[in-house]
């Protein structure tokens, strides 16, 4: 973990810099021209929506090391209060009513953050299970947050901010993916500030961090707090941007083992490792299903791929986790570092940004 | 630079996808099929399309397709779960020839009713769905065939009355409804108090939470409030768990209606004996003994080419709603080809088809399937089509019908589902349709 | 009028219930107690062996011959995981480890499947589930039955780490890994015999739960019913597990019928949860965990 202390890249312009502009080229430039409906519908804009989910509880877990198993709650959290409050208040512009859901979701998680005061390890995680369990209890219960639709499942409203509607598959992946670039802004500003080094020094020794004067429980309630604001935008995106329908059943206990997944395997306390996990989670399994369909379909049925799939990716997430723990990211860099260092020198170890 | 990678592996996904989808032949109708046959509700999946699959098979061999358009279709593994069905959506959808979804999964269904809607393909939701999807007024491509969530409740009532003798002998009686803690379970909430007004009997519904495999308070206080019938409104492991309850508190399984989502031999199975003399209510009557489900055994598995890989599950509960399912939607193609020609059709035309799906006793017989479901009637503005429903009892080792094919009160609903489904207009800016064709565009 | 026959017949139930509970918690303890692990692949591992019974049973194999083949199996696979998943990752974090058992519960569930197929099972114990009645509150049989196996279970576990030298060496890893070491203890070893442990309290709950609930995908989700118990007890505690596991299922069952109302019912997915939780705002780690030291 020695890396942990320098959470952000050097100003220096780098290569990953570089890479990073290319990258946005081409997210803006390029795959909204060239990219299919299926690849922007089905694959980018969920993958879009599980990255920024998985970069929120990174933030909570990978940087301020709490653990938490109830990311889909707040995710429920956010896509509902967002249907609330674009229902319930007229002619409320929908960023505001994003910003809200984010908002509220803030505050159920800082809610469901209190035992972190008192609790550590597994016994924070699993505490944070009685989340995952209200929330979809409350919203399954309560009619008013559906707004006594008779089947609990809610219509999402069109993303219409300042008079553009983003209709069309196009438009709902630039939506989602200027809310992912500016959220994630916002996240590396606030690790580079002196909360991110809270965040760190909390993760790295709480008892050390409170001797020298890291409030712990503000930081710990912080952590909650904003890394839930992001869950919940996320929630937004995947309801709103994505399926365009929620009910609550969607966002169960596997939802919130698979952004924990997501963040595990693409690396702890990496904001490019929550993007990296989040292409592997959604990408890998279809690329799998579709190779498989297309060699063996016609032995098997799809019933016996699908098992077989499911065998292939558990093996694979252990065979990771043994060979690189530090997950994809520290992988890639391992791979990367000799190529990169031809093109730019002062490029160190410690890029984790 | 690491994103970029995965885009491609994205993009190289996206092709082999593209890559399996086979040009269509000269006419074909295609089934893209969101199937489960893994995780917590395989069994329904594999029973579903494998039934719809073996009727599908059956017209191609025997018939040469629908009049010599050849019936096609592909799956796509959903686990039931919303996502992966919008994502089979997303990749069948540009598929030539595309007749119907039919994903039998509320959740998956209520995702694609925006989608389908602009891509004008219908939506059929054999036996569950969207209740106030009935009303074609507003809902011009979905179709909730046979029975919806309230016709259901509705049936119950009225086979609990046809036991007590009469619709007036249900005063003063007690039903209890446990019902499952999800949106699906609580959907019947206010008709079961509708119609305990009307009828009079007093009512108590109780929760079960998700996934219901604890029921011990529930049945506690069901033995307490001693109800003359308990309605199960269950789900997966609910039911099994529900029956072997009831026997230890020691209420009688015979008075226990089970509804459409709790009355297949994967629910009564694993509660072994006890279940024993449950009764649960159906659209299709199970069993083997339909003309149709022998040239079925005979045609299709004949030449080896059945879908189940276990025989004895024949003429089961989710296998004969597969083939029920499969009638309705190569019939809705038929009735679709006399209107536009014997060729392959769009999705708007065999919506057409589906809102013309008329099958009365004699065309029922015709097909085979007497017996084994009543009749349809579908217009453009009833997609339901006022379905049958008949009762059967568990024996232990197969369901054997108890009583007369019941109609469900559908004057008494219909008002109901208007009023919600203009409620859904209002608030989607929906233009209410006024006659048959075509349906207004979005 | 309160009604004490019917409190003492939901108490009574909740208690037999609870019972089911431990027996999925203490599989955790045997592991999280040794290893640190949190292994959530109990749920598979219970699956997988209910499954293996239940299927060779149907196909013809007497009962006393499948129980010992699935036996050997589960030991067999509770080795193998102890070898090819958990060895290379020691000394990993917990959450790594954690992480590592969900991705083991993939693998074995979908093997399971692929195996034995998808299809759901009764599974027939040979136990009638009549209630007897005593004073008028109704007991069940088979919950009874229940209650007695998962206590002979616990007794011979018990007795096992007290008085054989394998059940030594599992208390002094337990207590402190690298002591243990020094003194030259086998760890693989240990780990090996835990696992084992592990595959057999898989089998029995994997029997019992199917035959409560019928066998099939959904009997890997009562390891949910264990994690309050977990949470209450200790994870490392296996007498907290038996405590906490009747404690739960008492306090569930009693707050399903007398606060349920209050907020029209099915609160039971939740209610456990903010009993552990709030018992460990009292008490950070659970009834009997151990306590965690701090020093600067």
């Amino acid at each position: 973990m020695t890396t942990a202390a320098h959470p952000v890249a050097g100003r220096r312009l780098t290569a990953n810099h570089l890479g990073i502009a290319v990258l946005l080229t081409a997210a803006y430039g390029v795959i909204p021209f060239a990219g299919s409906d299926y690849l922007l519908d089905a694959v980018l804009t969920p993958f879009l929506a599980l990255a920024l989910a998985a970069l929120g509880l990174n933030l909570l877990t990978g940087y301020a090391g709490q653990v938490s198993l109830g990311s889909a709650a707040f995710l429920a959290v956010g896509a509902y209060a967002a249907y609330n409050f674009n229902l319930r208040v007229h002619e409320l512009p929908f960023l505001v009513s994003l910003v809200a859901a984010g908002r509220v979701a803030a505050a159920v998680g800082v809610g469901f953050g209190l035992p972190s005061l008192r609790l550590r390890g597994f016994y924070l995680a699993v505490s944070t299970l009685a989340a995952q369990f209200f929330v979809q209890w409350a919203l399954t219960k309560f009619g008013w947050f559906s707004n006594d639709s008779p089947s609990g499942v809610i219509d999402a409203p069109p993303l219409a901010v300042a008079g553009i509607t983003f209709s069309g598959a196009v438009g709902r992946y630039l939506f989602s993916l200027t809310v992912v670039v500016i959220s994630t802004l916002l996240a590396i500003r606030l690790l580079r500030s002196q909360v991110g080094r809270n965040f760190i020094a909390l993760r790295d020794n709480e008892t050390a961090a409170k001797v020298i004067g890291v409030p712990l429980l503000r930081t710990k309630l912080l952590a909650f707090g904003v890394s839930s604001f992001i869950v919940g935008i996320a929630g937004v995106l995947w309801a709103f941007a994505y399926l365009r329908t929620v009910e609550p059943a969607g966002f169960n206990l596997d939802r919130s083992f698979g952004i924990l997944f997501i963040i595990i395997i693409g690396g702890l306390a990496s904001i490019r490792g929550a993007v990296l996990g989040a292409a592997f989670m959604v990408v890998f399994p279809l690329l799998l299903s579709r190779l498989g369909a297309a060699l063996l379909g016609d032995i098997f049925n799809s019933g016996v791929l699908e098992m077989s799939q499911r065998i292939v990716i558990g093996a694979l997430i252990i065979g990771l986790l043994i060979a690189e723990p530090r997950g994809l990211i520290a992988l890639v860099d391992r791979l990367a570092e000799p190529i990169l260092r031809r093109f730019s020198r002062p490029l160190s170890r410690s890029t984790q940004s | 630079m690491r994103l970029s990678r995965s885009l491609r592996a994205a993009a190289l996904a996206a092709a082999i996808a593209v890559g399996t989808v086979l040009p269509g032949h000269a006419d074909e109708q295609f089934f893209p099929l969101q199937s489960y046959r893994v995780g917590p509700y395989a069994a329904g999946g594999t029973g579903f399309f494998g039934g719809f699959i073996d009727y599908l098979n059956l017209i191609n061999i025997r018939d040469g397709g629908v009049n010599g358009v050849k019936l096609t279709w592909e799956e796509g593994e959903t686990q039931y779960e919303v996502e992966r069905g919008v994502e089979v959506y997303e990749r069948l959808k540009s598929h030539t020839g595309v007749a119907a979804w039919n994903p039998l999964s509320v959740g998956i269904a209520y995702a694609m009713i925006d989608r389908i809607t602009k891509d004008k393909v219908p939506l059929i939701t054999v036996n569950h769905g969207r209740t106030d999807s009935t009303d074609g007024r507003v809902f011009p491509y979905v179709f909730p065939l046979l029975l919806n969530p309230y016709s259901e409740t509705s049936g119950i009532v009225n086979y609990v009355a046809s036991r007590e003798g009469g619709a007036d002998k249900l005063k003063g009686k007690k039903i209890v409804v446990l019902y499952h803690g999800s949106p699906y379970g609580k959907e019947t909430i206010p008709i079961y108090k509708l119609l305990a007004d009307k009828y009079g009997f007093s009512l108590e519904q109780i929760e079960v939470p998700h996934p219901g495999n604890e029921q011990q308070s529930q049945w506690l206080s069901i033995r307490r409030a001693k109800p003359d019938y308990v309605v199960l409104r269950g789900w997966g492991v609910m039911n099994p768990v529900a029956l072997k309850t009831a026997q230890k508190v020691g209420f009688p399984v015979d008075h226990i209606i089970g509804n459409v989502w709790s009355n297949s031999e994967e629910d009564v199975i694993p509660a072994g004996d006890a279940a024993k003399g449950y009764v649960a209510i159906t659209t299709q009557a199970s069993g083997a003994e339909y003309p149709v489900l022998q040239e079925v055994i005979k045609t299709v598995y004949g030449a080896g080419k059945g879908n189940l890989e276990d025989k004895k599950r024949i003429g089961s509960v989710y296998h004969n709603l597969g083939i029920v399912n499969g009638i309705l939607n190569v019939e809705a193609i038929r009735i679709a080809q006399q209107k536009f020609g014997k060729r392959t059709l769009t999705g708007d035309e065999v919506r057409w088809g589906f809102e013309h799906l008329q099958l009365d006793p004699a065309r029922v017989e015709a097909l085979g399937a007497k017996g084994l479901f009543h009749s349809i009637n579908v217009t453009w503005d009833n997609h339901e089509g006022d379905g049958r429903v008949t009762f059967q009892q568990w024996e232990g080792t197969k369901w054997k019908v108890v009583s007369d094919w019941i109609a469900p009160d559908w004057a008494f609903l219909r008002p109901i589902i208007e009023k919600s489904a203009a409620a859904y207009a209002a608030e989607h800016n929906i233009k209410i349709r006024t006659s048959d064709d075509p349906p207004v565009s979005q | 009028m309160f009604d004490y026959q019917f409190f003492i017949e939901v108490l009574v139930g909740g208690l037999l219930s609870g019972v089911m509970y431990s027996l999925v918690a203490i599989g955790f303890v045997l592991i999280y107690k040794t290893s640190g692990v949190l292994n959530f692949a109990q749920g598979a591992m219970l699956l997988f062996a209910a499954l293996t019974f239940v299927s060779l049973v149907e196909r013809g194999v007497p009962f006393w011959l499948a129980l010992s083949a699935t036996l050997v199996i589960m030991v067999v696979l509770g080795i193998t995981v102890e070898r090819t998943v958990l060895r290379p990752l020691v000394n990993q974090s917990p959450m790594t480890l954690f992480m590592a058992t969900l991705g083991l519960s993939y693998i074995i569930e979908g093997a399971a499947q692929l195996l034995w197929g998808t299809q759901v099972h009764g599974l027939d114990l040979g136990i009638d589930d009549v209630p007897f009645e005593v004073g008028g509150v109704l007991i069940s049989q088979f919950d009874l039955f229940a209650a007695a196996i998962a206590g002979t279970l616990v007794t011979t576990f018990a007795l096992f780490f007290r008085y054989t030298r394998t059940g030594l060496a599992f208390r002094a890893v337990a207590d402190d890994q690298f002591a243990a070491l020094a003194v030259g203890l086998r760890l693989p070893r240990v780990w090996a015999a835990v696992w084992t442990a592990a595959g057999i309290v898989a089998l029995v709950a994997g029997l019992l739960w199917g035959a409560r609930l019928g066998v099939q995908f959904s009997l890997s989700l009562v390891v949910l019913k264990a994690l309050p118990v977990l949470v209450l007890g200790g994870f490392d505690s296996v007498a907290g597990a038996i405590v906490g596991g009747l404690l739960i299922g008492a306090i569930e069952k009693l707050a399903e019928v007398y606060v349920g109302p209050l907020f029209g019912g099915g609160i039971v997915a939740w209610a456990a949860y903010v009993v552990a939780l709030g018992f460990l705002l009292v008490r950070p780690s659970g009834l009997f965990g151990q306590k965690l030291v701090e020093r600067v």
